[in-house]
């Protein structure tokens, strides 16, 4: 069978696409690991609850009769500013007081909220997937023009994934904020005493993650067509392969590796068969971390005694 | 007081916050297509009262451990810390301790005559947990290596007897041995090289271990069957060939030994040369080296005891059953078995035990809650970290003291 | 001190034991058992909801042999485990026979426990063919079509009326997808008419299935078959849409849904689902989703038709045996025919219902509408 360059490029894009969904996802992961050394299981649920809360926003704004990009840029604020709130929350309740606790209480924490949060919504809204409204339209001419390989939910999805990661890069690299979280991210006693607040920065971590996570989430939805309580475990575990393999804690890996995840898993798809593509995912991660813990892009902590 | 009005107009805002928080996803509902929309404020009313609640005991609670530490954190802690203190001077009163046990076996024993067979089942997989639970007790509770893949080992165990007795007619008893010992190699073949890796990775590396685990099984179904699992298993023989209901009160006593010789098991590892080597790991990993424990030797032996009785754990459950699936193997089992532990308390025997009968039996008395089981259920995990991390009944660490004398109350062990 | 400890313990244990079943026989009991929770609980819950409202219907009548029928629900999660707990329970409860279980899992666990009590059960929604079709489970009877025949007339509706012949099948591994995805495949084979160009599973749950679609598309197919259920088969049409993709589909009974309908909105169109031979304009069909419209609010979800089906043919069976004993109702399950939602049916030696016709549906404005009969 000759090289095929037009399936070649599908199937690129198409994992391309999957890859820019991990990655949005895997940066608050990578983001709150690098804080504070926490795993967040529960940063997949607030992907979730994005998604749902993006939803009920669509549904009250579906009569008013606002242009689709109206909804869509509403609904994913809305869903942005509460799943900050949720995230705040989440850190405040279940993982402020155990600082200072061993480092296992945390990341049992995070799986009791995860458990807590998506039976929360399961019991709140419906154990059903729900269909979301379809925000993103069918067909854009100049993707047409480009040789139909990419839909517009997916362009959507690459130029915001690939936006906000310059920008939260630039935000990192040059805000005083960003500056403070890198600090406390080196080393949060040494912040502390330079007179950065490191609770601030902790809770300023787990916003942004969490409204980059709701971003995802509604993005995703709008482009799937629905939604449930469900939908964060399996992406939750692939963002957080996505950050292992970039190097957990980088956030320029997460970006690398959540595009090389989806890329991986497309090929797979694409030249072998779909029936492995998890299989590949999670062989990944377990190499990944046996033969290079430090990932990708991450740098190997050397313990000092 | 002035301090009261503070804490009240804070439980206020609290409040508030959940509501607001809360309100789309708990009380607002809609079918997008059809443009509906239903606000169902009694949820935001109750979400308001049920957080004012909360609120006022969360502070109360931290008010009373930062302004009277000498005093006990609280009351509640204080009642746990007490039955936790009777418990262990119960079980260290020889006499006492040694009519208890009695006791408890003579129930067990009896069980099947008197229960139903509802009672029976249930009890038998309780116990089934409780064998889980202690097998990673070894490698969570007291060579404190997190492992979260826990279910791939027990899926092992129940695989290998499923499949040997499938293909080659293999009886129980021939298996027994075998699935124990396949799951303990598969936890070598994982332990030789993750072993260095540091807490986490070491989670990570176990959960997508156990990803890998079931989702081979799901696609090798030459072999496995795929999701339609392994079906009309065996029932081990006694003798001679057994009734259905024969069977499921042997099964019952098989599984009631199995727990009993596992805790027997547990306690004499505790205490001898591996697993105190196994518990100054936990505790301080460079230390331990420094003071001449060959850390991956230990390390493998902990981890290969704790997978095989996993593996003796599956072989067990798939000759109770005589079906199993991958369905059974997954994240949540891994993650339920291993919320028992940190319950009952990390590398306390007692508590293991107490905690995995609960978790198990509590869901089966309690049917009517089923619903809100899982919910309740995340939420103590997240609970029992910030109030009592140390588990129901902590596991006390040994206590040297210079002249031999009787050694003071211990305080419970943070892993 | 540690002895009232111990006095704790033995009363604690006391209590347990005293939740033992107590044997009322005033009342003729229905056991229900299948996923009422869980992320399963929407195949679930509305046959339990039928059972309860059959059971209103017989009371209201005088219920049965003068006693009331009193509904005993056990939620099984869809999970072999707390299956055969819910299983033993129901066995020891007393209950003259069973309605469920949903998912074909808990069945194959559950059925040896009951087959060996004697004890009937009747699924309304398990369709793995080996359960009536092994000869295993001689108490075991169910009011659906089993897989293989939605898989065959599907398979006979590409071959006859599309007149297709290259298919693609994609499925989601599961039990019930992957038996529909196989059984299909053996018969467009065994047809000679028609060749399969693929035939992948895809992960369920994922959030992106277009690696898979553009395959689909790759390998030139005519029409995909979708072994699984609603939700994945509405991602894929979003896919096959966005990649123009335009090829039809043909799926199992899971996509005979409304809710599939709502959720994959305008991508159903032309979908087409293998399904029980219409039976909505059957008066029962009509009777019970008014009063589940009444009782629950809501209109009745999936496999509610086959659940209430099932409570009737049941309870009409105790009720022709005036007994309570298993073979006596067995032998009324296989002579007397009773009307229900899906038709007036029996049951054959197996336990298959005679009666139960297949379709194939295609979506046409948010409705389905017959267009081929086997």
């Amino acid at each position: 069978m000759e090289f095929d360059f037009q399936y070649f490029l599908g199937i690129f894009f198409s994992g391309l696409t999957r890859g820019s969904i991990y990655a949005l996802i895997a940066l608050g992961y990578t983001m709150v690991y690098g804080i504070i050394g926490l795993i967040n299981f529960a940063h997949g649920e607030i992907y979730m609850l994005g998604a749902f809360t993006a939803l009920i926003v669509a549904g009250i704004l579906g009569g008013l009769g606002l242009p689709w990009w109206g909804i869509l840029v509403i609904a994913s604020l809305v869903a942005m500013v509460w799943c900050s709130a949720y995230g705040y929350t989440v850190e405040k309740v279940a993982y402020k007081p155990l600082r200072g606790a061993s480092r296992l209480a945390p990341l049992i924490s995070a799986i009791g909220m995860s458990t807590f949060l998506q039976n929360y919504v399961q019991l709140a809204q419906t154990s059903n997937s729900v269909p979301f409204p379809r925000l993103i339209p069918r067909r854009f001419e100049f993707l047409q023009d480009m040789g139909n390989f990419m839909a517009p939910g997916d362009f959507i999805m690459l130029m915001t994934s690939l936006l906000i990661m310059v920008a939260l890069a630039l935000f990192i690299r040059y805000t005083k904020m960003g500056k403070a979280m890198r600090a406390t991210a080196q080393n949060r006693k040494m912040a502390m005493l330079l007179g950065i607040d490191a609770d601030r920065i902790i809770s300023l971590t787990f916003i942004i993650g969490s409204a980059l996570a709701a971003l995802g989430g509604t993005l995703i939805a709008a482009r799937t067509g629905q939604v449930g309580f469900a939908i964060g475990f399996l992406a939750g575990m692939k963002a957080f392969t996505a950050a292992v393999l970039g190097g957990i804690g980088s956030i320029p890996g997460a970006m690398l590796g959540g595009l090389v995840l989806g890329l991986a898993e497309g090929f797979t798809a694409g030249y072998f068969s779909s029936d492995y593509e998890d299989v590949l995912a999670f062989a990944l991660l377990v190499l990944i971390l046996i033969f290079r813990p430090a990932g990708l892009l991450g740098k190997a902590a050397i313990q000092k005694v | 007081m002035n301090v009261t009005m503070r804490i009240l107009l804070r439980s206020l805002m609290v409040g508030a916050w959940f509501v607001l928080l809360t309100f789309p996803v708990l009380c607002v509902k809609v079918a997008a297509r059809q443009h509906t929309v239903t606000v169902l404020w009694e949820r935001a009313l109750g979400m308001f009262v049920v957080m004012i609640g909360c609120s006022l005991l969360w502070m109360w609670y931290f008010h009373r451990k930062e302004h009277g530490s000498e005093s006990g954190p609280s009351a509640v802690s204080a009642a746990l810390a007490g039955l936790s203190e009777k418990w262990h001077g119960l079980t260290s009163n020889r006499i006492f301790s040694s009519s208890g046990i009695g006791a408890l076996l003579a129930v067990g024993v009896l069980l099947p005559l008197v229960g139903s067979m509802y009672q029976t089942t249930i009890f038998a997989n309780a116990f089934l947990y409780v064998m889980l639970a202690l097998g990673l007790n070894i490698a969570v509770g007291i060579a404190g290596q997190l492992v979260l893949g826990y279910a791939a080992f027990y899926a092992i165990g129940a695989y290998t007897y499923g499949l040997l007795n499938q293909y080659f007619g293999l009886g129980f008893w021939a298996c027994l041995p075998v699935g124990g010992l396949m799951a303990a190699l598969a936890g070598l073949l994982l332990g030789f090289p993750v072993l260095r890796l540091q807490g986490d990775y070491l989670a990570i590396v176990t959960l997508g271990f156990g990803e890998i685990v079931r989702l081979l099984l799901n696609n090798l179904r030459d072999l496995t069957g795929g999701s339609q699992g392994v079906a009309n298993i065996s029932r081990p023989a006694f003798f001679m060939d057994l009734t259905p209901d024969q069977s499921m009160n042997y099964m019952y006593y098989l599984t009631f030994a199995a727990m009993i010789i596992t805790i027997i098991v547990v306690a004499r590892l505790k205490n001898s040369r591996v697993g105190l080597a196994l518990q100054a790991l936990r505790d301080d990993e460079i230390a331990s080296e420094a003071m001449g424990i060959d850390l991956r030797t230990v390390k493998l032996q902990a981890f290969a005891l704790g997978s095989c009785w996993a593996g003796f754990a599956g072989v067990l459950l798939a000759a109770r059953i005589n079906f199993i699936s991958p369905a059974s193997f997954t994240f949540m089992d891994s993650a339920m078995v291993l919320s028992m532990v940190v319950l009952g308390g990390m590398g306390s025997i007692s508590g293991v035990v107490v905690a995995a009968l609960v978790l198990t039996l509590a869901p089966e008395y309690l049917r009517a809650f089923s619903e809100y089981r899982m919910l309740l259920f995340g939420a103590l995990m997240v609970l029992m970290m910030i109030f009592r991390p140390q588990g129901l009944i902590p596991s006390r660490k040994r206590v040297y003291s210079p002249a031999g004398a009787a050694s003071g109350p211990a305080e419970g062990g943070r892993a | 001190m540690s002895k009232r400890w111990m006095q704790t313990l033995a009363c604690g244990m006391a209590a347990l034991f005293a939740a033992a079943p107590a044997f009322a026989a005033d009342t003729i009991k229905l056991g229900v058992a299948g996923a009422h929770s869980g992320e399963l609980a929407s195949y679930g819950t509305p046959s339990l909801n039928a059972a309860i409202l059959v059971a209103e219907e017989f009371n209201a009548k005088g219920g049965i042999m003068g006693k009331q029928v009193e509904i005993v629900a056990q939620d099984d999660q869809c999970k072999a485990e707390i299956a055969t707990a819910a299983a033993t329970k129901l066995i020891s409860d007393g209950v003259a026979a069973v309605m469920g279980h949903i998912c074909s899992g808990p069945c194959k666990a559950t059925l040896p426990l009951y087959t060996n009590a004697k004890m009937i059960s009747m699924s309304p929604s398990a369709t793995t063919p080996s359960l009536t079709q092994s000869g295993q489970n001689p108490t075991f009877f169910r009011t659906i079509a089993n897989d293989n025949d939605s898989a065959v007339v599907g398979a006979k509706f590409i071959v006859e009326a599309l007149k297709l012949d290259k298919i693609a099948i994609l499925h989601d591994n599961s039990e019930y997808g992957r038996g529909y995805a196989e059984k299909a495949r053996e018969e467009l084979e065994k047809s000679g008419k028609a060749t399969v160009v693929l035939f992948e599973a895809v992960t369920p749950g994922a959030t992106d299935y277009s690696s898979a679609v553009r395959k689909v598309s790759q390998a030139k197919a005519g029409a995909l078959m979708w072994g699984g259920y609603y939700p994945e088969a509405a991602k894929i049409l979003s896919n096959m849409y966005s990649a123009g993709v335009e090829i039809p589909m043909v799926g199992p009974d899971g996509l005979k849904d409304m809710g599939f309908v709502q959720l994959a909105g305008e991508d159903a169109e032309g979908v087409y689902a293998s399904g029980p031979t219409d039976t909505s304009a059957n008066p029962l069909s009509v009777y019970y989703a008014r009063k589940h419209q009444e009782k629950f609010g809501t209109a009745p979800g999936a496999f509610f038709d086959n659940g209430v089906a099932a409570s009737i043919a049941l309870l009409n069976a105790v009720n022709v045996a005036q007994s309570t004993d298993s073979d006596k109702i067995m032998a009324a399950l296989r002579s007397s025919e009773v009307d229900t939602p899906i038709g007036r049916i029996k049951f054959d030696d197996k336990g298959d219902a005679i009666g139960v016709g297949m379709s194939i549906y295609k979506i046409e404005g948010g409705q389905y509408k017959e267009v081929f009969k086997n």
